[in-house]
């Protein structure tokens, strides 16, 4: 891949703001929103009026449903905004989307500040249908989904199915071990202990881990991500103006957005999925390398995804993620390479995205808290999994 | 077991309707002469609109596949086998589906599998089970 334009070095992230994170938070969708919004605007030394952009990924789908409650459409009214470009919608890049269409509508002329967010209710829902998110609530009556139909029939009703097939093929190709895989869980929550807002903060054990629950073999209930209510905001700058708030700018310093496969759950590359191909877009757009990152969000919306990303991100060789994170020291707080310091979504809870990108700035800012770990320069945030990827390399100067 | 059905198409109901005669129909590119799956009104391989949908043989391997535990719905008690089938005809051609007719702990990656269909109302699923 070769790029002769990087438009995102023309964005800064300036501010960041998060609701409340529970399960369930006793607010509305909208409420958290405004929560995390009103947060990061102030946060970037802003105020509503010099908001110009909106951007969200997936918006609410024209259906408001828990996994994504609030859009852009919903916020602009109700927030008083006038934008000059706004823009959701799930046929993206993955959660982080709404960062990657922002900085766009920034570099191409169309705003100076724009506010990404993210909302999610799936806590509050869950209390009335437990199986609230399963892929056969997404049509009524026949699939007409030109990607569901082909899981549905055979009852794949959740996306576990489709990442056990991921994980049992890892397993078979490489020699991954449970053991390996259930590190992913036990890093999470070590670090979600020192989270305050983390949903799961008691200590986790490896006999803890294979006595939960089986669900789809080989993943357990611990390798699925832990559903809650929350909103998180995000402002993104133009660089020239970036420098105008409290925070030291931190610069977007590439985006990986890249699909060169079938959007499809089984038609990808089953072990390395759409993350192999955002990993290779990612690095050919700067001349940092891999081991310029000082830490690494990654997602965890089941623990397989986070060794996926270690090793489409180069952070690893292909196929070495389970010795990679075996005993957890290179991936702890004080190791070669802290990932999901906040707990990820396995402990933390599944803010979906945006959470991530929430964390290493607030690690890059230093203002962690018992959570900080060493100062460092250059995060890596990517989030998705199957055919949904996108990441984006962070550099505070 | 209960099935959630595709709704039938023109570009896809070859695929779900062949099993009424008792072939499993995969869409072909007459240009490239190479299978493609999902079906598709072009070839995503050489982009030729000579495509048509033709029986391949029914045999295949399990790529991958997952023993599900977890009832989606009420009547879901059972555990039951999802896996990815490769199709014998060519590397690469594959569809997730259920494995049945063994104990699902039997299942194995590169077990050699057949087709055998289920009909739900107009609809004929292609399972596979162990190819003896």
């Amino acid at each position: 891949m070769m790029f002769d334009r990087i438009f995102e070095k023309d964005v800064a992230i300036t501010g960041v703001g998060q609701s409340a994170v529970g399960r369930p938070v006793a607010r509305s969708g909208m409420r958290l929103t405004l929560d995390a919004c009103l947060e990061a605007i102030a946060d970037a030394g802003l105020t509503r009026a010099d908001i110009d952009g909106v951007a969200c990924w997936p918006g609410d789908n024209n259906n408001g449903d828990a996994f994504s409650p609030v859009g852009p459409n919903a916020l602009i009214g109700t927030l008083g905004l006038q934008v000059n470009w706004y823009g959701g919608g799930y046929e993206g890049p993955g959660p982080l989307a709404g960062i990657i269409n922002g900085a766009m509508a920034i570099a191409s002329g169309l705003c100076r500040h724009v506010l990404v967010f993210r909302t999610i209710t799936e806590a509050s829902r869950r209390k009335v249908d437990k199986n609230a998110s399963a892929l056969t609530n997404k049509t009524i009556g026949r699939d007409s989904s030109f990607f569901w139909q082909w899981y549905t029939p055979f009852n794949v009703l959740s996306a576990i199915n489709l990442m056990a097939l991921y994980t049992q093929r890892h397993f078979h190709e490489y020699g991954t071990t449970p053991e390996q895989l259930a590190q992913i869980a036990l890093t999470c929550r070590t670090n979600a202990a020192l989270n305050p807002k983390a949903i799961y903060r008691t200590p986790l054990s490896l006999d803890d881990y294979f006595a939960s629950r089986m669900i789809s073999t080989p993943l357990r209930m611990l390798d699925c991500d832990v559903h809650c209510d929350a909103s998180t905001a995000i402002i993104l700058s133009r660089a020239d103006v970036a420098g105008d708030g409290p925070n030291p700018p931190i610069r977007l310093e590439a985006i990986g957005a890249a699909l060169h496969q079938p959007w499809s759950w089984d038609q990808i590359d089953l072990t390395a999925t759409a993350a192999r191909d955002v990993g290779e877009m990612m690095w050919a757009r700067t001349d940092l390398k891999p081991k310029d990152v000082g830490s690494a969000q990654l997602y965890d919306g089941f623990s397989i995804l986070t060794m996926i990303w270690l090793e489409a991100l180069g952070l690893c060789p292909r196929g070495e993620s389970g010795r990679f994170v075996e005993g957890g020291h290179r991936i702890a707080r004080d190791g070669q390479l802290p990932i999901n310091t906040n707990g990820g979504q396995l402990s933390g809870g599944r803010t979906h995205g945006l959470g991530y990108v929430h964390e290493a700035c607030s690690q890059l800012w230093g203002r962690a808290g018992e959570r900080q770990i060493a100062p460092h320069h250059v995060s890596v945030v990517a989030a998705g999994g199957g055919p949904l990827g996108g990441s984006v390399l962070l550099v505070r100067d | 077991m209960t099935r959630k059905l595709p709704l039938l198409t023109e570009d896809n109901s070859p695929f779900w309707q062949g099993g009424a005669q008792g072939r499993l129909l995969i869409h072909h590119c007459a240009d490239c002469t190479r299978f493609f799956h999902p079906p598709a009104p072009i070839c995503p391989h050489c982009g030729s609109f000579e495509v048509a949908p033709r029986a391949v043989s029914g045999e295949g391997k399990v790529l991958s596949y997952t023993i599900n535990h977890q009832a989606w719905r009420p009547d879901l008690t059972e555990p039951y086998v999802v896996a990815i089938v490769e199709l014998a005809e060519q590397a690469g051609l594959r569809f997730v589906t259920n494995i049945v007719g063994l104990p699902a702990e039997a299942v194995h990656i590169d077990m050699p599998v057949r087709v055998r269909f289920e009909q739900h109302e107009d609809v004929w699923l292609p399972l596979f089970e162990k190819d003896a």
